[in-house]
C-alpha cells in the first residue's frame, strides 16, 4: 500500500503585485513504507514548496496529496489531523528551528505525546540514539552547536513515530565534514524506526550515500526518477546530466564525502 | 569582543541579566525604585504623624519638628508625602500590570489570527491612537466621575493600544518561525502554540516598555490628581497635593516635596527600564543564540 501519493500537485505564490509563481507544476509520484527517496535539485526548483505541502503548510492550487489514503488539506490555523502527525519534518536551519527559551528535554517530549505507542520512547533513549548524552536534556538550545542541534531536531521529529520523516534539506546549514554524518543518522534512524524517509537536498553525492531512490526536480517538475545507482550511471534526462556533471571530481569517480 | 562577552555570561542563565543591569544608572534606578517600595510598605510606622490630622499651625516652613512644613489646613507635609507613596506606586504598577495583560493578549491574538480579527482589534487600538492620551484620559474620567478608580480605568483604557501593537508587531514576526511550525506539525493548536513558543520569545520588549511605562502611569496618575479627577481631597496623593501647594504659591514646600517624590519615581523607574532594555536588546541576544548566522 502506498504512503504518500502526490497527483498532478500544482503550488502557486501570489507575487507581489499582479501575478503568480508556480513553484511546483504537476509533480506526482509515490512513496511506499520504509523507502527513502533523495529529492534533488538545484535552488529555487520547488523542493521546499513541495515538502512544505506534504505537512500541509501550503495549500495546493491544483491536484491532490494523499498519505495513507487521506487527503492532505492547508493546516490553517486548525489543530492538526493526528493522523496526519505521522508525517514530521527536520527543517533546514537547526538555529531556527528550536525555541530558544525551552530546554532540548521539554521539546523532546513535545514529540512524545503525540506519538501513538507511548512506551516507544524516552527523552534519555532519544538523545542516545542521535549521539547526544542523555544529560544535555535539560540544555538548552544555545548551549549546542549547529550539528548538535539538528540532531536534537531529528530526536524531536522521531520522537513523535512519524511514518514519513521529511528532511527539507537538513544538512545545508550544516560544516560539510558533519553533512554526511547527519544523514547517515537520519537514514539510520528512519529505517530502524520503520519510517520512510523523503531527503530533500541538493547535494548528489550525500543523497547517493543515504537514499534507494533518487527524483530529481527542475523548475517545480520531476524530470526523472529512478533507482540510486541506475540515474547516476545513465541519466536519462539533459538536465540530470548537467546536475551530474557539476559535481567537483578529484578522481573520476566523484566525490564521497564524510 | 562584546560577543564573546555575552556568549561566556549567556551561558551562566540568570546571571547574565544582572550583570548587564549592574551599571551606575541601573543600581541609582533600583535603589530609587526599592526605597520608595519600602517607604510605601512601611508607611504606617514611618511617618511621624496622621496625614489626614488638621493639628498644627497653618503653612509652616519646614523645621525641625515639621521637615517638609505643613500645609493650607494644617496637615504635616512629610506625613503625606509618605502616605502618598501607599496611593501612587501600587495604583501605577496595577495600570500598567493590567494594560500589559490586556494589551498583549489582544495584541497577540490580532497578531497571530490576523485578518477580521486583527483589523478590527487594531482599528480600535488606533482609534484610542488617535487622541493625546493625557485629554483621552481626561474625558473618561471626567465623564466617569472623579475617584482613583475610574481615573485608573480611563488610564487602563488609553494606555492597552500601546502594548497591543507592540506585540503584535513581535508576534508577527515569530509566527512562521521554524519552531514555531515544528510545533504546529507536533499538533500544538492556535493558543498552545501562542503560550508555549511564542509569548515566551516575545515578551522581554514588552517587559521593558512596561517598566519605561510605570513612571509614566505615576506621571499620568498625578496628572489626573492635579486636575481634580483623581483622588478626592483628603486622600493624600501627590499629584492632588502638588495642586493645593499651586493655590498657595508662596508656600513653596507644599508643592515642591510631592514633586520630588514624582520626579524621583519616575525617573528611576526610567532609568531601570532604559538599563533592562540594554540588557534584553534583541540584537545583542540574536548574535548570542547564533541567528545572524
Amino acid at each position: 500500500m502506498t504512503l504518500l501519493k502526490l497527483d498532478e500537485l500544482q503550488v502557486s505564490y501570489k507575487l507581489p503585485g499582479r501575478g503568480t509563481l508556480r513553484a511546483v507544476d504537476g509533480v506526482s509520484f509515490e512513496l511506499e513504507p520504509r523507502q527513502v527517496l533523495g529529492l534533488v535539485g538545484e535552488s529555487g526548483c520547488g523542493k521546499s514548496t513541495l515538502a512544505r505541502a506534504v505537512c500541509g503548510l501550503e495549500a495546493a492550487s491544483a491536484g491532490t496529496i494523499e498519505f495513507n489514503g487521506r487527503p492532505i488539506g492547508k493546516l490553517g490555523l486548525r489543530k492538526r489531523d493526528p493522523g496526519l502527525m505521522r508525517i514530521q519534518m527536520v527543517f533546514q536551519n537547526p538555529f531556527a528551528s528550536l525555541n530558544p527559551r525551552r530546554t532540548i528535554g521539554s521539546q523532546i517530549e513535545d514529540g512524545l505525546r503525540v506519538n501513538p505507542d507511548r512506551d516507544a520512547w524516552n527523552v534519555a533513549d532519544l538523545l542516545e540514539h542521535v549521539e547526544l548524552d542523555a544529560e544535555s536534556r535539560t540544555r538548552y538550545p544555545h548551549q549546542f552547536s549547529g550539528g548538535q542541534r539538528q540532531r536534537v531536531a531529528i530526536a524531536r521529529a522521531i520522537a513523535a513515530g512519524p511514518e514519513l520523516l521529511i528532511g527539507d534539506e537538513p544538512i545545508a546549514s550544516l560544516d560539510a565534514s558533519l553533512q554526511a554524518r547527519i544523514a547517515i543518522l537520519m537514514r539510520k534512524l528512519a529505517v530502524e524506526t520503520g519510517a520512510a524517509l523523503l531527503f530533500i537536498s541538493h547535494d548528489l553525492s550525500v543523497v547517493r550515500v543515504i537514499a534507494d531512490d533518487v527524483a530529481v526536480m527542475s523548475a517545480g517538475r520531476i524530470v526523472e526518477r529512478g533507482p540510486v545507482e541506475q540515474v547516476w550511471s545513465q541519466p536519462q534526462d539533459p538536465y540530470t546530466q548537467r546536475l551530474l556533471a557539476a559535481i567537483p571530481v578529484v578522481d573520476g569517480l566523484g566525490v564521497l564525502p564524510g | 569582543m562584546t560577543d564573546i562577552l555575552a556568549v561566556q555570561t549567556r551561558r551562566k542563565g540568570r546571571l547574565r541579566i544582572s550583570k548587564q543591569l549592574r551599571t551606575p544608572l541601573a543600581i541609582t534606578g533600583g535603589a530609587i525604585v526599592v526605597f520608595w517600595l519600602l517607604i510605601a510598605l512601611f508607611a504606617q510606622w514611618i511617618r511621624p504623624f496622621d496625614p489626614l490630622a488638621q493639628d498644627f499651625m497653618r503653612l509652616q516652613p519646614p523645621s525641625a519638628e515639621h521637615w517638609f512644613g505643613t500645609d493650607q489646613v494644617g496637615r504635616d507635609v512629610l506625613s503625606r508625602v509618605i502616605t502618598g507613596a501607599q496611593v501612587s506606586i501600587p495604583l501605577a504598577l496595577m495600570l500598567v500590570v493590567f494594560a500589559m495583560l490586556i494589551g498583549s493578549l489582544l495584541g497577540a491574538i490580532a497578531g497571530y489570527f490576523g485578518k477580521a480579527i486583527d483589523e478590527v482589534i487594531m482599528r480600535i487600538a488606533d482609534l484610542v491612537f488617535a487622541f493625546p492620551t493625557i485629554i483621552l484620559a481626561m474625558v473618561i474620567a471626567a465623564a466617569l466621575g472623579p475617584s482613583l478608580t475610574n481615573a485608573v480605568i480611563a488610564m487602563l483604557i488609553v494606555s492597552w493600544p500601546a502594548y497591543a501593537r507592540v506585540t503584535r508587531s513581535l508576534v508577527l514576526g515569530a509566527r512562521n518561525a521554524e519552531y514555531v511550525i515544528a510545533g504546529r506539525l507536533l499538533g500544538n493548536g492556535p493558543f498552545t502554540s501562542l503560550r508555549k513558543d511564542i509569548l515566551p520569545n516575545v515578551l522581554s520588549p514588552v517587559v521593558v516598555l512596561a517598566t519605561l511605562d510605570v513612571g509614566t502611569a505615576i506621571l499620568l496618575l498625578s496628572g489626573l490628581s492635579f486636575l481634580g479627577l483623581g483622588a478626592i481631597p483628603p486622600t493624600p496623593d501627590w499629584g492632588a497635593m502638588v495642586a493645593d501647594g499651586v493655590q498657595n504659591f508662596s508656600s513653596w514646600w507644599i508643592a515642591v516635596f510631592p514633586g520630588l517624590a514624582i520626579l524621583t519615581v519616575v525617573l528611576a523607574f526610567n532609568f531601570l527600564g532604559d538599563a533592562l532594555r540594554d540588557a534584553l536588546d534583541p540584537r545583542s541576544q540574536e548574535a548570542v543564540q547564533g541567528r545572524a548566522l
